[in-house]
């Protein structure tokens, strides 16, 4: 299966949680290939292990079995260093809560992964660079005016245009977003799956879980996950 | 960078570090002011100490004193590290004020004045004619008399504000001095004649050494005087000790080492002469181990305000533990959010390790500047409180202490402010370590309840 064509192969997942005395098989053996430039829907009822999944993929958790390749790379064989870069660098993630730092402004949160790569020289050296693009990114996702506010003057749509414009930053291979629309109301859940379709559009390869049948049909392939298997494997 | 700008903005937006702040601030201002006080304590009674005993003191307990003295003067005179030698003779007596009833038990101090004060402080420590020692034993009312120089707080009272009254010149007044003179194997030299020898002092000068224990009970008598006094005078004559002044670049402990060699080749060259055997109760003591009794007892106080100080550390730090555990109970969806940007662990220790330092130091800052605010009006404080409510940290008629010291030291400043960094980092260790060590899905998820 592996090739160059696929950015991202799992192969054989299997996932497992305690809770109490009892053991929860969350995922049962997991194949999943995602070509360059894919946009890929994962659905599946609440609990099928969806984020779990996605987490998986992005390094967030460990399998308890299986491989994960990014770009041909067995991510297990990586060091934790290696893994932080990977995050940094090759993946971006969005959650359904956002997850933005209340402390920074919309501006320091989009630029937090240029931030996070780079000693305090290092940063002072390419500031101007990271503005820009942070800037940029602003532009592209109507964000200029809200540059200075703070994540709780804004809108849960405008949160979520920070979290995308935060996964861009550093220009990741891959986007990962768990149930991106799933706090959302559904314009503006609809005008952030406009964004996925022109970043799409534009080359960038997506993974995007929901339980939402209608977000999924907006992907270019969906993938339904149902007890710990995938359903319609690739 | 992200890592300075977040914990600033965590010290800014989270009103429970100002208690952490507070608790720094508290324990550096506390720390400062008694460290600075008692240090300050201690390091004056060393002085102090220092200038009664001169560097190095060549002597022995023994109230028969030993022989030869001056031939080991001589070479010590001789000897090029050597400023100042000054031979005393030190016994007890009873001392009778003449016309009064009254009698006190003292310890006489034979010297001379001038040599004495080439040695020690002798002369500084002279109440009327400070400074000036060749005059010590003339009284002003009378200079044929024989004076003698009374401890201080033997001579007068101290009001409530550590001051003594002020006089012109000393009153006239007799003393009778009475001794058990001593043969050189310590029998009683007078024994079938009376026992005692008495002679007759007139009150010439007070001397303020500081020292409570020396102003309360010592007499300076001439050195002649006091030899005869206490049956040292005769044909092989005896001193209780000789106080050394080193030159100014020699360390004490060269000093006294290179005093022990010479005073052990005179012990040899002058073995088998008559009462030689008393040199064997000779001691060569630096004035720390000459004054150990002590200085002992006022470095055992100061270490016990260290361990106390210790365990208000302790507190501190339990303090810091409990708000950053707070603080970072409560950033677990930050750790979640930076690790998913691919922060590692070690930039979370960072951040909060960075974070603790901050608390740290503000609060030393805070601490410190309170504290030298205090200390620089310390003494305008206690003479209000004195004057409104009769309040002092000491009293002043019981003890030899005239302002409180407060002079900030900045090798101490500086320790204290290290501690204070290390007290908030070794707080924050704990949380700050959980925090790293937490998987990020767990902190995210934990977020989304």
């Amino acid at each position: 299966m592996s090739g160059d064509e696929f950015i991202l192969e799992s192969e054989g997942i299997y996932k497992s949680y305690r809770m109490g005395a009892t053991e929860v098989r969350v995922l049962k053996g997991v194949d999943l290939a995602v070509k360059r430039g894919e946009f890929v829907a994962i659905v599946g009822a609440s609990g099928s292990g969806k984020s779990t999944l996605l987490h998986i993929l992005g390094a967030l958790d460990k399998p308890d079995k299986g491989i994960v390749r990014f770009q041909g790379r067995n991510l297990s064989m990586q060091s934790a260093g290696e893994l932080n870069r990977y995050r940094n660098k090759r993946v971006g993630f969005i959650f359904q809560f956002y997850h933005l730092l209340d402390e920074l402004n919309v501006l320091e949160n989009i630029c937090l992964p240029a931030m996070a790569s780079k000693s305090v020289l290092a940063w002072l050296a390419c500031r101007r660079w990271a503005k820009g693009r942070a800037g940029q990114l602003l532009a592209e996702l109507g964000l200029l005016e809200r540059a200075n506010h703070k994540p709780y003057q804004l809108s849960g749509g405008e949160r979520q245009r920070v979290a995308i414009g935060r996964a861009l930053m550093n220009e990741p291979k891959l986007l990962l977003a768990d149930e991106p629309t799933g706090n959302l109301d559904s314009a503006t859940g609809n005008g952030i799956l406009e964004v996925f379709e022109k970043l799409n559009k534009a080359g960038q390869t997506i993974i995007m879980v929901t339980h939402d049948e209608r977000v999924a049909r907006r992907a270019g392939r969906i993938i339904t996950l149902a007890d710990g298997r995938i359903r319609n494997p690739a | 960078m992200y890592k300075i700008i977040l914990a600033s903005r965590y010290l800014l937006k989270r009103h429970i570090t100002y208690f952490a702040i507070l608790a720094v601030a508290l324990c550096v201002f506390i720390v400062v002011v008694v460290m600075t006080v008692m240090t300050g304590l201690v390091n004056d009674f060393k002085d102090k100490n220092h200038s009664f005993a001169g560097d190095c003191v060549v002597g022995t307990e023994s109230l028969v004193g030993f022989p030869y003295y001056e031939d080991f003067m001589s070479s010590l005179a001789g000897a090029d590290f050597v400023e100042a030698v000054s031979p005393a003779i030190k016994s007890y007596a009873l001392l009778t004020v003449r016309r009064r009833d009254l009698n006190v038990g003292v310890e006489i101090v034979g010297i001379d004045p001038i040599a004495h004060s080439r040695v020690t402080g002798f002369a500084e420590t002279l109440y009327y004619r400070k400074g000036d020692a060749s005059k010590a034993f003339v009284p002003g009312y009378d200079p044929n008399l024989l004076g003698c120089v009374l401890g201080i707080d033997l001579a007068m009272e101290r009001d409530s504000r550590s001051e003594y009254p002020y006089e012109a010149s000393p009153a006239e007044i007799a003393f009778s001095i009475s001794c058990f003179p001593l043969t050189a194997k310590g029998a009683l030299a007078k024994a079938g004649a009376g026992l005692v020898n008495t002679q007759t002092f007139y009150y010439s000068d007070a001397s303020h050494s500081g020292l409570a224990r020396v102003d309360d009970s010592t007499v300076y008598l001439p050195f002649e005087q006091a030899q005869l006094l206490c049956g040292m005078a005769g044909p092989v004559k005896r001193i209780s000790a000789i106080h050394i002044k080193f030159k100014p670049d020699v360390k004490l402990q060269d000093g006294c080492d290179k005093a022990a060699s010479l005073w052990q080749n005179f012990k040899r060259q002058t073995a088998g002469r008559e009462q030689a055997d008393l040199l064997d109760t000779v001691t060569v003591q630096s004035w720390k181990d000459h004054r150990r009794a002590f200085i002992a007892a006022m470095e055992k106080e100061q270490t016990m305000l260290i361990v106390m100080f210790g365990f208000v550390g302790i507190t501190t730090v339990f303090i810091v533990f409990v708000v950053f555990y707070m603080i970072i109970s409560h950033k677990t969806k930050d750790i979640g959010i930076l690790k998913s940007v691919g922060a590692s662990n070690a930039d979370i220790v960072e951040l909060f390790s960075g974070f603790a330092s901050l608390v740290g130091f503000l609060g030393a800052c805070i601490g410190l500047l309170g504290g030298w605010v205090f200390l620089l009006k310390i003494n305008q404080i206690e003479k209000w409180l004195f004057e409104h409510f009769q309040f002092q940290l000491w009293d002043r008629t019981i003890f030899a202490i005239g302002d409180i010291p407060n002079r900030v030291d900045a090798g101490v400043l500086l320790a204290i402010t290290a501690s204070a960094i290390a007290a908030c980092l070794l707080g924050a260790l704990v949380p700050t370590w959980q925090a790293a060590a937490s998987r990020p899905v767990e902190t995210l998820r934990a977020a989304q309840l």
